[in-house]
Protein backbone atom coordinates (compact mmCIF):
# COMPACT_ATOMS: atom_id res chain seq x y z
CA UNK A 1 0.00 0.00 0.00
CA UNK A 2 2.92 2.25 0.74
CA UNK A 3 4.21 2.14 -3.02
CA UNK A 4 0.79 3.03 -4.32
CA UNK A 5 1.03 6.59 -5.51
CA UNK A 6 -2.09 8.48 -4.90
CA UNK A 7 -3.99 11.39 -6.80
CA UNK A 8 -3.12 14.02 -4.98
CA UNK A 9 0.12 13.05 -4.47
CA UNK A 10 0.63 12.95 -8.18
CA UNK A 11 -0.23 16.52 -8.61
CA UNK A 12 3.19 17.78 -7.37
CA UNK A 13 2.17 21.33 -6.42
CA UNK A 14 5.90 22.91 -5.98
CA UNK A 15 6.91 21.46 -10.54
CA UNK A 16 3.02 22.40 -11.24
CA UNK A 17 3.58 26.21 -9.98
CA UNK A 18 7.44 26.00 -10.89
CA UNK A 19 6.51 25.63 -14.47
CA UNK A 20 3.32 27.83 -14.27
CA UNK A 21 5.34 30.82 -12.92
CA UNK A 22 7.61 30.29 -15.66
CA UNK A 23 5.14 30.29 -18.67
CA UNK A 24 3.48 34.24 -16.59
CA UNK A 25 7.30 34.96 -16.69
CA UNK A 26 7.53 34.41 -20.12
CA UNK A 27 4.19 36.23 -21.33
CA UNK A 28 4.87 38.79 -19.47
CA UNK A 29 8.39 39.39 -20.63
CA UNK A 30 7.19 39.27 -23.95
CA UNK A 31 3.99 41.94 -23.30
CA UNK A 32 6.35 43.94 -22.27
CA UNK A 33 8.92 43.97 -25.01
CA UNK A 34 5.89 44.43 -27.58
CA UNK A 35 5.01 47.25 -25.55
CA UNK A 36 8.31 48.26 -25.04
CA UNK A 37 8.59 48.20 -29.26
CA UNK A 38 5.47 50.43 -29.45
CA UNK A 39 6.48 52.71 -27.20
CA UNK A 40 9.75 53.32 -29.03
CA UNK A 41 7.91 53.63 -32.32
CA UNK A 42 5.99 56.52 -30.89
CA UNK A 43 9.09 58.17 -29.93
CA UNK A 44 11.30 57.97 -33.21
CA UNK A 45 10.13 59.90 -35.88
CA UNK A 46 8.69 58.43 -38.86
CA UNK A 47 11.47 57.15 -41.90
CA UNK A 48 11.45 60.06 -44.03
CA UNK A 49 9.59 59.56 -47.27
CA UNK A 50 11.32 61.57 -50.16
CA UNK A 51 9.07 63.05 -52.41
CA UNK A 52 10.70 65.84 -54.68
CA UNK A 53 9.60 69.01 -54.84
CA UNK A 54 12.09 71.68 -55.55
CA UNK A 55 9.84 74.39 -55.06
CA UNK A 56 8.25 73.17 -51.53
CA UNK A 57 11.66 72.16 -50.71
CA UNK A 58 13.25 75.77 -50.89
CA UNK A 59 10.14 77.68 -49.56
CA UNK A 60 10.37 75.39 -46.43
CA UNK A 61 14.16 76.36 -46.12
CA UNK A 62 13.45 79.83 -46.16
CA UNK A 63 11.65 79.28 -42.93
CA UNK A 64 13.91 77.29 -41.62
CA UNK A 65 17.38 79.94 -42.47
CA UNK A 66 15.26 82.21 -40.36
CA UNK A 67 15.33 80.20 -37.87
CA UNK A 68 18.84 78.77 -37.98
CA UNK A 69 20.17 82.60 -38.24
CA UNK A 70 17.88 83.95 -35.31
CA UNK A 71 20.67 84.63 -32.23
CA UNK A 72 19.36 81.34 -30.83
CA UNK A 73 20.59 78.89 -32.67
CA UNK A 74 23.45 81.05 -34.67
CA UNK A 75 24.89 82.35 -31.25
CA UNK A 76 26.63 78.78 -30.81
CA UNK A 77 27.17 78.76 -34.34
CA UNK A 78 29.85 81.28 -34.97
CA UNK A 79 32.18 81.66 -37.43
CA UNK A 80 35.18 81.99 -34.80
CA UNK A 81 36.14 80.14 -32.45
CA UNK A 82 34.28 82.60 -29.49
CA UNK A 83 30.17 82.03 -28.93
CA UNK A 84 27.98 84.67 -29.44
CA UNK A 85 25.92 86.46 -26.95
CA UNK A 86 22.82 88.30 -26.93
CA UNK A 87 19.61 89.29 -29.32
CA UNK A 88 22.49 91.43 -31.34
CA UNK A 89 25.00 88.75 -31.60
CA UNK A 90 27.50 89.99 -30.13
CA UNK A 91 30.81 88.33 -28.84
CA UNK A 92 30.56 86.05 -25.48
CA UNK A 93 32.01 88.43 -22.66
CA UNK A 94 35.04 87.08 -21.12
CA UNK A 95 35.62 85.29 -24.98
CA UNK A 96 35.62 81.90 -23.73
CA UNK A 97 36.87 79.75 -26.57
CA UNK A 98 35.44 76.65 -27.95
CA UNK A 99 38.09 73.76 -27.40
CA UNK A 100 38.48 70.37 -29.00
CA UNK A 101 35.36 69.02 -27.63
CA UNK A 102 33.28 72.32 -27.98
CA UNK A 103 32.69 72.97 -24.27
CA UNK A 104 35.37 75.52 -23.43
CA UNK A 105 39.24 75.36 -22.15
CA UNK A 106 40.87 74.99 -19.02
CA UNK A 107 38.86 77.19 -16.13
CA UNK A 108 36.65 78.35 -18.63
CA UNK A 109 34.33 75.56 -19.69
CA UNK A 110 31.05 76.07 -20.45
CA UNK A 111 29.71 74.34 -17.98
CA UNK A 112 31.11 76.52 -15.43
CA UNK A 113 28.42 79.26 -15.82
CA UNK A 114 26.10 77.40 -17.52
CA UNK A 115 24.54 75.28 -15.54
CA UNK A 116 21.93 72.07 -16.37
CA UNK A 117 19.17 74.83 -16.33
CA UNK A 118 18.32 78.53 -16.89
CA UNK A 119 19.82 80.61 -14.25
CA UNK A 120 16.69 82.43 -12.69
CA UNK A 121 16.67 86.28 -13.37
CA UNK A 122 17.15 88.74 -16.50
CA UNK A 123 20.07 87.97 -18.75
CA UNK A 124 21.79 85.02 -16.67
CA UNK A 125 23.31 82.16 -17.92
CA UNK A 126 20.86 79.80 -19.68
CA UNK A 127 21.22 76.14 -18.98
CA UNK A 128 21.31 73.17 -20.65
CA UNK A 129 22.81 69.64 -19.48
CA UNK A 130 24.77 69.58 -22.34
CA UNK A 131 25.50 73.10 -23.24
CA UNK A 132 28.20 73.41 -25.91
CA UNK A 133 29.44 74.18 -29.14
CA UNK A 134 30.13 72.21 -32.41
CA UNK A 135 33.70 70.43 -31.76
CA UNK A 136 36.55 72.25 -33.33
CA UNK A 137 36.84 69.82 -36.22
CA UNK A 138 33.09 69.83 -37.40
CA UNK A 139 32.62 73.74 -36.51
CA UNK A 140 29.16 74.26 -38.35
CA UNK A 141 29.32 77.38 -38.77
CA UNK A 142 26.01 79.35 -39.42
CA UNK A 143 27.08 82.53 -38.81
CA UNK A 144 27.57 84.30 -41.88
CA UNK A 145 26.46 81.45 -44.27
CA UNK A 146 23.77 82.53 -47.34
CA UNK A 147 20.80 80.31 -47.58
CA UNK A 148 22.57 78.02 -50.35
CA UNK A 149 25.86 77.57 -48.58
CA UNK A 150 23.67 76.70 -44.98
CA UNK A 151 21.35 74.26 -46.99
CA UNK A 152 24.24 72.49 -48.41
CA UNK A 153 26.11 72.16 -45.54
CA UNK A 154 23.09 71.05 -43.27
CA UNK A 155 23.05 67.67 -45.65
CA UNK A 156 26.72 66.95 -46.03
CA UNK A 157 27.84 63.96 -43.67
CA UNK A 158 31.33 65.30 -43.99
CA UNK A 159 29.78 69.09 -42.27
CA UNK A 160 27.03 68.19 -40.27
CA UNK A 161 28.50 65.94 -38.09
CA UNK A 162 28.11 63.36 -39.86
CA UNK A 163 24.03 62.81 -39.53
CA UNK A 164 22.34 61.21 -42.40
CA UNK A 165 18.89 61.67 -43.48
CA UNK A 166 17.12 60.69 -40.43
CA UNK A 167 19.37 61.81 -38.12
CA UNK A 168 18.75 65.13 -39.44
CA UNK A 169 15.04 64.31 -38.98
CA UNK A 170 15.47 63.66 -35.37
CA UNK A 171 18.00 66.49 -34.89
CA UNK A 172 15.02 68.87 -34.78
CA UNK A 173 14.15 67.54 -31.60
CA UNK A 174 17.57 67.54 -30.24
CA UNK A 175 17.48 68.67 -26.38
CA UNK A 176 20.12 71.36 -27.18
CA UNK A 177 17.83 72.76 -30.28
CA UNK A 178 14.87 73.08 -28.58
CA UNK A 179 16.60 74.92 -25.73
CA UNK A 180 16.53 77.71 -28.20
CA UNK A 181 12.71 78.35 -27.56
CA UNK A 182 13.70 78.46 -23.64
CA UNK A 183 16.25 80.82 -23.62
CA UNK A 184 16.10 82.31 -19.93
CA UNK A 185 14.69 86.11 -19.74
CA UNK A 186 15.98 88.56 -21.34
CA UNK A 187 16.41 86.53 -24.54
CA UNK A 188 13.82 86.62 -27.79
CA UNK A 189 12.74 83.30 -29.09
CA UNK A 190 13.46 81.97 -32.98
CA UNK A 191 11.18 83.40 -35.26
CA UNK A 192 8.19 80.62 -35.08
CA UNK A 193 6.97 77.95 -32.71
CA UNK A 194 9.65 75.09 -32.28
CA UNK A 195 6.40 73.13 -34.01
CA UNK A 196 6.27 75.50 -36.86
CA UNK A 197 10.37 75.12 -37.35
CA UNK A 198 9.82 71.13 -37.09
CA UNK A 199 7.35 71.34 -39.78
CA UNK A 200 9.54 73.14 -42.24
CA UNK A 201 12.29 70.99 -41.24
CA UNK A 202 10.99 67.89 -42.67
CA UNK A 203 9.06 69.73 -45.17
CA UNK A 204 12.41 70.66 -46.27
CA UNK A 205 14.38 67.68 -46.18
CA UNK A 206 10.93 65.31 -46.91
CA UNK A 207 11.49 67.28 -50.44
CA UNK A 208 14.75 66.85 -51.55
CA UNK A 209 16.51 69.31 -49.52
CA UNK A 210 16.65 71.46 -52.11
CA UNK A 211 19.25 74.83 -51.73
CA UNK A 212 17.96 77.60 -52.73
CA UNK A 213 19.69 80.12 -55.66
CA UNK A 214 21.52 81.86 -53.63
CA UNK B 1 18.56 66.65 3.31
CA UNK B 2 21.49 66.81 0.94
CA UNK B 3 24.73 65.20 1.06
CA UNK B 4 27.75 67.63 0.34
CA UNK B 5 31.56 66.81 0.50
CA UNK B 6 33.31 69.93 0.86
CA UNK B 7 37.28 69.99 1.34
CA UNK B 8 36.85 66.28 1.81
CA UNK B 9 34.62 66.74 5.01
CA UNK B 10 30.60 65.22 4.82
CA UNK B 11 27.91 68.26 5.35
CA UNK B 12 24.27 67.18 5.71
CA UNK B 13 22.47 70.25 4.31
CA UNK B 14 18.91 71.01 5.12
CA UNK B 15 18.39 73.57 2.53
CA UNK B 16 16.42 74.61 -0.55
CA UNK B 17 18.07 71.98 -3.23
CA UNK B 18 17.92 75.45 -4.97
CA UNK B 19 19.64 77.35 -2.96
CA UNK B 20 22.90 78.57 -4.78
CA UNK B 21 25.94 76.66 -3.46
CA UNK B 22 27.79 80.22 -2.07
CA UNK B 23 25.29 80.56 0.22
CA UNK B 24 25.29 77.38 1.52
CA UNK B 25 29.70 77.49 1.83
CA UNK B 26 29.69 81.01 3.49
CA UNK B 27 26.38 80.83 5.39
CA UNK B 28 25.56 77.38 6.21
CA UNK B 29 29.12 75.80 6.47
CA UNK B 30 31.09 79.07 7.04
CA UNK B 31 33.53 79.20 4.72
CA UNK B 32 33.96 82.72 4.01
CA UNK B 33 37.26 82.54 1.54
CA UNK B 34 34.89 82.25 -1.67
CA UNK B 35 33.40 85.57 -2.12
CA UNK B 36 29.96 87.10 -3.50
CA UNK B 37 30.87 89.54 -6.36
CA UNK B 38 27.81 89.63 -9.22
CA UNK B 39 26.01 87.05 -8.16
CA UNK B 40 25.30 86.00 -12.12
CA UNK B 41 28.49 84.32 -13.39
CA UNK B 42 30.05 87.56 -14.81
CA UNK B 43 33.37 88.38 -12.36
CA UNK B 44 34.65 84.89 -11.28
CA UNK B 45 34.95 86.32 -7.56
CA UNK B 46 33.26 82.56 -6.51
CA UNK B 47 34.89 80.21 -8.57
CA UNK B 48 35.41 77.05 -6.21
CA UNK B 49 36.59 73.51 -7.74
CA UNK B 50 33.23 71.23 -8.51
CA UNK B 51 34.65 67.79 -9.69
CA UNK B 52 38.05 69.75 -10.62
CA UNK B 53 36.32 72.51 -12.21
CA UNK B 54 36.40 76.39 -12.03
CA UNK B 55 32.39 76.65 -11.11
CA UNK B 56 31.00 79.98 -10.74
CA UNK B 57 29.43 78.85 -7.74
CA UNK B 58 26.70 81.64 -7.34
CA UNK B 59 24.59 80.41 -9.96
CA UNK B 60 25.78 76.86 -8.85
CA UNK B 61 22.57 75.13 -7.57
CA UNK B 62 23.24 72.93 -3.82
CA UNK B 63 21.63 70.02 -5.79
CA UNK B 64 24.43 70.21 -8.57
CA UNK B 65 26.83 70.23 -5.65
CA UNK B 66 25.06 66.70 -4.13
CA UNK B 67 27.77 64.01 -3.18
CA UNK B 68 30.41 65.55 -5.66
CA UNK B 69 33.62 66.68 -4.65
CA UNK B 70 33.52 70.61 -3.71
CA UNK B 71 37.00 72.53 -2.80
CA UNK B 72 37.19 75.82 -1.57
CA UNK B 73 40.01 78.29 -1.27
CA UNK B 74 40.39 77.05 2.31
CA UNK B 75 40.71 73.17 1.07
CA UNK B 76 43.07 73.87 -2.17
CA UNK B 77 46.13 72.75 -0.02
CA UNK B 78 47.02 71.52 3.37
CA UNK B 79 48.88 74.63 4.55
CA UNK B 80 48.19 77.34 1.73
CA UNK B 81 51.07 75.90 0.03
CA UNK B 82 49.71 75.15 -3.28
CA UNK B 83 52.00 76.86 -5.74
CA UNK B 84 49.43 79.45 -6.87
CA UNK B 85 49.45 80.64 -3.45
CA UNK B 86 53.16 80.60 -3.04
CA UNK B 87 53.60 82.57 -6.15
CA UNK B 88 50.69 84.87 -4.92
CA UNK B 89 52.19 85.70 -1.64
CA UNK B 90 55.73 85.82 -3.74
CA UNK B 91 54.59 88.75 -6.08
CA UNK B 92 52.26 90.34 -3.81
CA UNK B 93 49.64 90.04 -6.26
CA UNK B 94 46.99 91.64 -4.17
CA UNK B 95 45.39 94.71 -3.93
CA UNK B 96 41.93 94.96 -2.44
CA UNK B 97 42.15 90.82 -2.62
CA UNK B 98 38.58 90.62 -2.89
CA UNK B 99 38.46 88.75 -6.15
CA UNK B 100 41.81 86.56 -5.50
CA UNK B 101 40.25 83.36 -4.43
CA UNK B 102 38.57 83.60 -7.37
CA UNK B 103 41.47 84.08 -9.36
CA UNK B 104 43.98 81.14 -7.49
CA UNK B 105 40.87 78.68 -7.93
CA UNK B 106 40.67 79.34 -11.94
CA UNK B 107 44.56 79.30 -11.74
CA UNK B 108 44.77 76.05 -10.19
CA UNK B 109 42.59 74.20 -13.18
CA UNK B 110 44.73 75.95 -15.53
CA UNK B 111 47.86 74.75 -14.27
CA UNK B 112 47.03 71.51 -13.69
CA UNK B 113 45.70 71.16 -17.40
CA UNK B 114 48.48 73.10 -18.67
CA UNK B 115 51.61 72.80 -16.54
CA UNK B 116 53.65 75.59 -18.47
CA UNK B 117 50.97 77.68 -19.57
CA UNK B 118 51.79 80.83 -22.15
CA UNK B 119 50.29 84.00 -22.17
CA UNK B 120 47.64 83.14 -24.48
CA UNK B 121 46.43 80.50 -22.21
CA UNK B 122 46.78 82.36 -19.21
CA UNK B 123 44.57 85.04 -21.43
CA UNK B 124 42.36 82.19 -21.92
CA UNK B 125 41.88 80.94 -18.71
CA UNK B 126 41.63 83.83 -16.72
CA UNK B 127 39.43 85.82 -18.91
CA UNK B 128 36.52 85.29 -16.71
CA UNK B 129 37.91 86.78 -13.18
CA UNK B 130 37.60 90.62 -12.85
CA UNK B 131 39.99 92.30 -10.94
CA UNK B 132 38.54 95.93 -10.24
CA UNK B 133 42.12 96.60 -9.01
CA UNK B 134 43.38 95.97 -12.57
CA UNK B 135 46.59 93.54 -11.34
CA UNK B 136 46.39 91.27 -14.05
CA UNK B 137 50.11 91.86 -14.69
CA UNK B 138 50.68 90.90 -11.67
CA UNK B 139 48.54 87.54 -12.14
CA UNK B 140 50.19 86.58 -15.14
CA UNK B 141 53.27 86.96 -13.57
CA UNK B 142 52.28 84.90 -10.24
CA UNK B 143 51.08 82.23 -12.51
CA UNK B 144 54.17 81.94 -14.48
CA UNK B 145 56.11 81.76 -10.87
CA UNK B 146 53.47 78.86 -10.01
CA UNK B 147 54.18 76.83 -12.92
CA UNK B 148 58.16 77.19 -12.45
CA UNK B 149 57.28 76.06 -8.59
CA UNK B 150 55.02 73.07 -9.49
CA UNK B 151 58.07 72.27 -11.88
CA UNK B 152 60.42 72.10 -9.21
CA UNK B 153 58.04 70.49 -6.87
CA UNK B 154 57.64 67.64 -9.26
CA UNK B 155 54.10 67.78 -9.59
CA UNK B 156 50.70 69.11 -10.20
CA UNK B 157 48.28 69.53 -7.84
Amino acid sequence: MNNLVKPWQRFMPSRTVLIMGLLLYFVGLMAFAMNHKTELKKELPPHVVIRKDSVASVKAFTAVYKVLMSPRCMNCHPQGDIPLQGDDSHLHTMFPKRGLEGKGVLAMKCANCHQPTNTPGLNTPPGNPNWHLPPADMKMVFQGKTPRQLAKQLVDPQLNGHKDMQKLVEHADDGLVKAGWNPGEGRSLPPMSHAEFKKAWITWLSTGAYAPKK
Amino acid sequence: MINLNVNHKKYRIDADPDMPLLWVIRDIIGLTGTKYGCGVAQCGACVIHLNGEAVRSCVTKLSRGAGQEIITIEGLSANNNHPAQVAWNEESVPQCGYCHSGQIMSAAVLLREKPNPTDQDIDDAMAGNICRCGTYLRIRKAIHLAAELQKKEGGTT
